[in-house]
């Protein structure tokens, strides 16, 4: 493609006719309902393709954020294949060459897509060997595969290789009886070869959005209102423009400043003197929650049994408290990023995204072309944790593109990360309960403001119980929130759990009973009490009552069908009011794993992330304007802060792999809220629980 | 003040002409597409673009142009030699020391400094010399032990 010249007149001219669409319709998010597994497509060759050599590549519209998706997916594929997990390459979220996907988040790779994709390799694999039948005049009983090459049992010369049967072209059989291994003829699921992108991520040839070089390429800064809803009043670019090679772009509120290099962009960017006018809105950090509870929508009940009513008589004890939690940040270490080259009408955008057929979908509309002439591709992805379910970085790289003719990258800084992130709502969880006179829980009432109903009805045993939700990270009332939220690792279950886990290790306290066999007794399911027991055997529970002074918790939870308990020792210093977590245990059944190594890393890195939340990250605002701006106050867990970290994997390959990047995370704010009250008697309500809500909690005693 | 720079990085001497107070980081990545070399927060508080000046980790995203003139500069990619991952490299690799690899340069580069100036690091010195490097995906306690192991083999002296 030949760069074209284009004035700064001309640009005006060409974006006058652009039709603005407002950022928040921008800001699609994750559907709070997942359907059911529809969409992908029912021909095999849409998810892998044989060589000549016998290589074997797959496609799939996953993409690599970190969690391993590459390396799951290739193990699946090889397993079912019969070929060695080295010849395996996966292409992922590219929308032009892998099947359709609704987007990577709810840690459904493995468990959601991982039967569609090996069912595939399954048909594959049994269509190749009617194949090797009739070219051996062998029948298929009597073959079997070796590492992509069949063979006859009794008389391994007779072969031919996957290559040579394929030669290169589509496999037109299709085969309806093929059926997928049993969990005891695996080879290659359940163990943990070398990770698919470990050798590019350790040399820094690893390409992620902001890495592609195109001829000509320009980077784009973009002009930021100080608070969201403000509008452009005044604009002067004169300084800007004295930057050589500075180019800019102008659409009503929608000013970028191009330059072939980042930084020079940027410093034009910092010479534009602009006024916004927005309206103040009287919100904040502090009285969000009274807001939320006052604005939230109706509730809808997501549980009920037995009659609250009932129950209430019944207690002896009751116990009544709210929880709250702030916003939370996602702060993937890349920004969001994209480029995108507008070429003889068709847009290819490089996207940090996790849901590039969506983002397809919204480039089309954007640029109002035909989504048949939209290809996003997605290389790697420096972290998402659900922040980059949307993509407004790749809507503006495309539309500017478009607009200049040129190839445009657009790199957020952190601030602009800060501000357009779809943060975790801030959220209010009402509970009432109690105990009767032999200290069994008989009512439950549950109220969750906000956070979303995922995980809200509780799983203790309980005979009179209510959950009401209200709200959630999904659609909202306008105003409600000052700025966008959305999903964020394990949407409202992080939140519920906080809530869940405090009050019932709470009432353990109030009845004088062991927490971990207080949880017990309210425990029917087998898995939930395994993976308890698992993590008590492991972290060496000693009954106690609470408190004990010995600072440490337990929680428990469910979700995505994946089971965990987690128990955590820390440490305070009074003076200081830090928590300091010296030691996590965390116990998970996850049905089948598919690689040992790959859980524990989300394991390991969902614990790390979740002190986060639990300890230090809120994000702090003022009405619609965000006051965090980077990492100096924006504080994100760092070397000094490892606790000593224990995973117990439950062997369970019966049943169906479940999530494993979620799950882990979920407990860390309860345990060390438990934790805490066990070292000293005082509990904690909100999260973060940060140094100075330590102080003015122990003060209050 | 736009002058001719002149550095070397990984072994070959460039001649920029440039603003010298421009950030190395963007040299770096828009002038000479060495993007192995990540921006992560541009204020020196997350480590991703993390380089060698001279035998020194420094955040090449707060290091002007200029204060890399004359020097020697080694980023990621000239870290392997003659298709040898250095053991950093290698160790990370084997411990699966990363998830999105984001922070990964810039954690191996720094942890390469480290090991200049203290062959022999202690777990805690280890801990220490990385606190300014930030690992959203939480691969912190790999990455620890990686560089341990690292530590280990070079001085073993297997390979250098
Ligand atoms: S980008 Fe340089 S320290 Fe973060
Ligand atoms: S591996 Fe993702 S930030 Fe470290």
């Amino acid at each position: 493609m030949k760069p074209t010249e284009i004035t700064r007149r001309e640009l005006l001219t060409a974006a006058g006719l652009y039709v603005m669409i407002p950022v928040e319709i921008l800001l699609a998010q994750e559907p709070e309902r997942l359907p059911a597994r529809a969409g992908y497509p029912t021909d095999f060759n849409a998810y892998l393709r044989i060589g000549p050599d016998g290589r074997v590549t797959g496609y799939a519209g996953k993409v690599e954020l970190g969690q391993g998706a590459m390396t799951a997916l290739a193990q699946l594929l090889a397993e079912e294949l019969d070929v060695p997990y080295e010849r395996v390459t996966m292409v992922l979220g590219d929308t032009e060459l892998c099947p359709w996907d609704m987007g990577t988040f709810g840690s459904l790779t493995v468990r959601q897509f991982g039967p569609v994709f090996r069912a595939a390799a399954a048909e594959a694999r049994a269509a190749l060997l009617e194949m090797a039948s009739e070219k051996l005049g062998v029948p298929v009983q009597d073959l079997e595969v070796r590492d992509g090459i069949v063979r006859e049992r009794r008389n391994p010369e007779r072969a031919v290789s996957y290559g040579e049967l394929v030669a290169g072209r589509r496999i037109e059989r299709r085969v309806s009886h093929a059926t997928v291994k049993a969990p005891g003829a695996f080879q290659i699921l359940g163990t943990a070869p070398s990770r698919k992108d470990g050798l590019e991520k350790v040399t820094g040839r690893a390409i992620y959005a902001g890495d592609v070089r195109l001829p000509g390429l320009l980077r784009a800064r973009i002009l930021r209102p100080p608070a969201h809803g403000a509008v452009l009043r005044e604009l002067d670019t004169s300084e800007a423009e004295k930057i050589p090679g500075v180019q800019i772009v102008r659409d009503g509120n929608f000013v970028a400043v191009l330059h072939p290099q980042w930084d020079l962009a940027d410093q034009a960017l910092k010479r534009i003197r602009a006024k916004f006018e927005f309206q103040e809105v009287p919100l904040d950090d502090s009285n969000i929650f009274e807001h939320l509870v006052k604005n939230a929508p109706p509730p809808h009940t997501v549980h009920q049994q037995g009659d609250l009513a009932v129950g209430e008589k019944l207690a002896q004890i009751r116990l009544e408290a709210t929880y709250l939690n702030s916003y939370v940040a996602h702060a993937p270490l890349e920004t969001h990023s994209a480029t995108a080259v507008v070429q003889g009408g068709k847009v290819t955008v490089w996207a940090g995204t996790q849901t590039p057929f969506r983002l397809k979908t919204q480039i089309a509309e954007t640029l109002k072309i035909p989504e048949q002439n939209v290809r996003v591709i997605t290389p790697y992805v420096g972290g998402g944790f659900g922040g980059k379910s949307a993509s407004q970085q790749a809507l503006e790289a495309a539309r500017l593109a478009q607009l200049t003719g040129r190839p445009v990258q657009v790199v957020w800084d952190r601030a602009e990360e800060f501000f357009y992130d779809t943060f975790r709502p801030a959220a209010v969880v009402k509970i009432r309960a109690g105990l009767d006179a032999e200290q069994r829980l008989v009512f439950w009432d549950f109220y969750v403001y906000c956070a979303g109903d995922r995980e809200a009805q509780q799983f203790y045993d309980i005979p009179h119980q209510r959950t009401l939700a209200s709200g959630g990270w999904g659609s909202n009332p306008p105003g409600l929130h000052p700025f966008v939220v959305g999903p964020w690792r394990a949407p409202s279950v992080n939140t519920n759990t906080f809530a869940r886990e405090s009050h019932i290790d709470a009432l353990a306290a109030q009845a004088g009973i062991d927490p971990v066999e207080f949880r017990m007794r309210h425990l029917r399911d087998p898995r939930m009490r395994r993976v308890l027991e698992a993590a008590a055997s492991k972290f060496g529970w000693k009954p106690m009552k609470l408190p004990s002074g010995r600072g440490v918790g337990v929680s428990c939870a469910m979700y995505l069908g994946t089971y965990t308990a987690m128990m955590a020792e820390i440490e305070i210093d009074r003076n200081s009011g830090e928590i300091r977590v010296q030691r996590v245990v965390l116990a998970q059944d996850q049905g089948l794993v598919v690689n040992p190594d790959g859980s524990r890393q989300q394991m390991e890195g969902g614990i790390m992330m979740g002190l986060g939340y639990a300890l230090t990250e809120e994000v702090r605002f003022r009405g619609r304007m965000v006051l965090d701006r980077n990492f100096d106050t924006y504080r994100i867990p760092r070397f000094s802060w490892m606790p000593r970290i224990e995973t117990v994997l439950i062997e369970n390959p019966e049943a169906p792999a479940s999530g494993c990047g979620e799950p882990p995370i979920v407990n860390v704010g309860a345990v060390v809220a438990n934790a805490f009250y066990d070292a000293t008697g005082v509990r904690l309500y909100q999260l973060p629980m940060t140094p100075e809500r330590v102080k003015q909690a122990l003060a209050k005693t | 003040m736009v002058r001719t720079i002149r550095l070397t990085i990984n072994g070959r001497t460039h001649e920029i002409e440039t603003d010298d107070q421009r950030a190395l980081l963007w040299v770096l990545r828009e002038d000479l597409n060495l993007t192995g070399t990540k921006f992560g927060c541009g204020m020196g508080l997350c480590g991703a673009c993390t380089v060698i000046v001279d035998r020194q980790a420094v955040r090449s995203c707060t290091t002007p142009v200029s204060a890399a003139a004359g020097k020697h500069v080694l980023t990621i990619e000239g870290l392997a030699t003659d298709g040898q991952l250095h053991p950093l490299q290698q160790a990370f690799l084997e411990r699966h020391a990363f998830q999105c690899g984001f922070c990964t340069p810039g954690m191996i580069m720094n942890a390469y400094g480290l090991l200049l100036q203290s062959p022999n690091p202690t777990r805690q010195e280890i801990l220490d010399a990385m606190e300014g490097n930030l690992c959203r995906c939480g691969s912190y306690h790999r990455i620890v032990d990686a560089i341990e192991e690292a530590a280990a083999r070079l001085r073993g002296g297997k390979q250098q």
